[in-house]
């Protein structure tokens, strides 16, 4: 089992709860402070440093528009982070490629970053949460075709080195693609991608080797990714290595009731609002699940889990905390309950979470947890051993 | 009288299965409904059947037509049209298209107008009079759900829909219309950059009628679209959003008989 740690950069220092509209896409930049931002930004990269020096990997990922994650180019950090840090693999879960709209810049960014950092960067490459598709004005019916068709071309750009080759695809026509550099990694780094219960798209992923990783989502839903995902490598006969990944907010502490008010600091994440317009943008999701939305089914459902409070999102494994045996505990739980994972990805820090307290939960869990966990079998590799 | 359904049949054309609606006995009106395809069911339409026989074809994506993944927008469906119009030969036709398919029969024209007698436009997208700035066409995907009603109806209330207690059918068909408007019309932003430009290739009479209170496509788009096609004359109607035809449908009619006359 493999630990990383994450934040997503927040910039909490605006109105709270209902006095603001929306948290992303329309919020007013005047909002922002940059003398409160640069402290921030240097901030968050102190704490992946820190990560670093604690034995964790590092994970980044961005957003646009939005008040709840400042890196808007997750590229920029992991290039700094690739010089400031010595052993810990860095993950940018991801780049969201149908926004992005440019599969080579991102081939290019990533093989300099794979080559300063000496092969220490996994490259996730997403298609992009909802809301996203408003910032980049990407055509919402298309994002994973524009994943894919992307997916491909960065691959084949990492792996061809004889000089130029031709493509005229649906989203990207380049007639002398030939990327300098070479990543470092070869053939290429890892790739990861995530998903939810799109279960078509997660098998496309383990057919090609690639790390699986979805966010804070129940154990019951999860199991059944994860299940489609060790099915399909199994059929495919690969040997593993790739694996796995779940996000949940974690917060470790001495004492129960301080990891609480952590944990419950970390759960400013899940209060963040956005309008429904920006919510299921058309064509994002497919029509069976748009007819759903039409008879009724979601409405309220964000409200729902809300309101069931800490314990419900403990239960489900969205949100661990405690003492570090009851979080190494809960994550084994988890483990088992999904039939085990490879990468556990903690959003240790969100909101106001402040920077000692940050640093406490993550150096606790760093010593204390991870020991108890790190050699949790990784269960690809298991499966294909049992089956060789 | 015979049920929506039984009136329509799937046609093949274009290499695809383009659903198409006939309606009464006369001389030919091809019929181009917008992006809502709630209208069918409207008396309007029955009301025209008594005068002509009316032509609905579903666009690709839309009804229970066939989108094959080629197809990327209103441009691509003009061509299609102009296939379904040769296949059923229509001549001497009106043709009374409305907000997307005002968009689709301008884009028509601007290609072959030799089959129209008339041409009709309601509260129609398709242009950009404006310049980069400028939010020319309401941008209803990036606004609360509770805005766009009242920009588009007059009175908000008539547009209330009450979803949960549709036919599954006929969800499908509405999630799915939704959907490629999206596919068609997401970027540009409900417009072709190029129609402006094609607009002078329209000789056949054009009346666009237009909602006074349409708050997505105002009248003062509904003017510029005129001023860009030889003769056109622009027709508001007072008490009205996006949809006059629904919103005031005696008016509405009125209008149109008199111009069809």
């Amino acid at each position: 089992m493999q630990a990383w740690h994450f934040t997503e950069m927040p910039y909490p220092h605006v109105p709270q709860g209902d006095a603001l509209p929306s948290m992303r896409v329309t919020i007013p930049s005047k909002l922002y402070d940059p003398k409160i931002g640069s402290d921030l930004y240097n901030r968050y990269l102190d704490e992946h440093v820190i990560a670093d020096e604690l034995g964790l990997n590092i994970m980044l990922n961005e957003h646009h528009q939005t008040a709840t994650c400042l890196d808007a180019a997750a590229p920029l950090m992991a290039a700094i982070l690739a010089r400031q840090t010595k052993k810990a693999r860095i993950c940018i879960l991801g780049n969201p490629i149908a926004n992005r709209g440019d599969p080579i810049r991102i081939a290019e960014e990533m093989a300099i970053v794979d080559n300063i950092s000496r092969g220490r960067l996994d490259v996730g490459i997403v298609r992009g949460v909802p809301y996203e598709v408003f910032a980049a004005n990407t055509n919402p019916t298309q994002t994973l075709e524009r994943l894919w068709e992307g997916v491909d071309l960065i691959v084949k750009a990492w792996t061809s080195h004889d000089g130029p080759f031709n493509f005229e695809g649906r989203f990207t026509h380049r007639r002398v693609v030939n990327v300098w550099p070479r990543p470092y990694q070869q053939p290429h780094p890892m790739i990861w991608i995530t998903g939810s219960s799109d279960y078509d798209n997660i098998k496309k992923v383990a057919s090609r080797g690639y790390v699986f990783a979805t966010f804070l989502q129940p154990h019951d839903k999860v199991k059944l990714m994860f299940d489609a995902y060790r099915s399909t490598m199994a059929d495919h006969g690969l040997p593993g290595g790739a694996g796995m990944a779940f996000m949940p907010l974690v917060y470790t502490a001495d004492t129960e009731e301080e990891a609480e008010k952590g944990a419950k600091e970390l759960t400013w994440y899940m209060q963040t609002k956005t309008p429904p317009q920006f919510r299921n943008p058309p064509g994002y999701v497919g029509v069976e699940t748009n007819v759903k939305a039409l008879q009724g089914a979601y409405t309220g459902r964000t409200d729902a889990v809300r309101a069931k409070g800490m314990d419900y999102l403990r239960e489900q494994g969205v949100l661990m905390y405690g003492t570090p045996d009851s979080v190494a505990k809960q994550v084994k739980r988890y483990y088992d309950l999904v039939g085990g994972f490879d990468h556990l990805l903690m959003m240790q820090q969100a909101g106001f979470l402040d920077h000692k307290r940050t640093v406490s939960s993550m150096t606790l869990f760093a010593k204390e947890v991870y020991p108890q966990i790190k050699d949790l079998p990784r269960t690809v590799m298991q499966k294909a051993k049992a089956m060789a | 009288m015979l049920t929506t359904d039984q009136r329509k049949t799937l046609i093949h054309v274009s290499g695809m299965d383009i659903e198409l609606e006939r309606r009464g006995r006369g001389q030919p009106l091809l019929l181009l409904y917008g992006e809502e395809g709630l209208e069918p069911e409207a008396p309007f339409i029955d009301e025209l059947a008594k005068h002509f026989e009316v032509f609905i074809p579903s666009p690709p994506g839309f009804g229970s037509s066939e989108r094959p993944d080629w197809i990327s927008n209103i441009d691509d469906i003009s061509y299609i049209y102009l296939d379904l119009v040769e296949k059923l030969a229509l001549k001497n036709a009106p043709v009374v298209g409305f907000s997307l398919g005002g968009w689709l029969a301008a884009e028509i024209a601007t290609k072959d107008d030799s089959f129209i007698s008339r041409l009709v436009l309601v509260d129609a997208y398709g242009v950009k009079p404006g310049g980069p700035y400028d939010r020319d066409i309401a941008d209803f995907w990036c606004l609360h759900p509770s805005e766009v009603l009242k920009l588009k109806w007059h009175d908000p209330e008539k547009g209330k829909r009450d979803f949960p207690s549709m036919p599954e059918e006929k969800l499908t068909i509405i999630a799915r219309n939704v959907e490629s408007l999206a596919r068609f019309c997401w970027e540009p932003f409900m417009h072709n950059p190029k129609l402006k430009r094609r607009l002078h290739r329209i000789k056949v009479p054009t009346r666009l009628i237009w909602g006074e209170h349409d708050g997505i496509v105002t009248p003062a788009y509904g003017k510029a679209y005129a001023d860009a096609i030889p003769g056109a004359i622009l027709q508001v109607i007072p008490g009205a959003g996006h949809f006059p035809q629904l919103e005031q449908p005696e008016t509405f009619m009125a209008a149109l008989r008199e111009f069809l006359r």
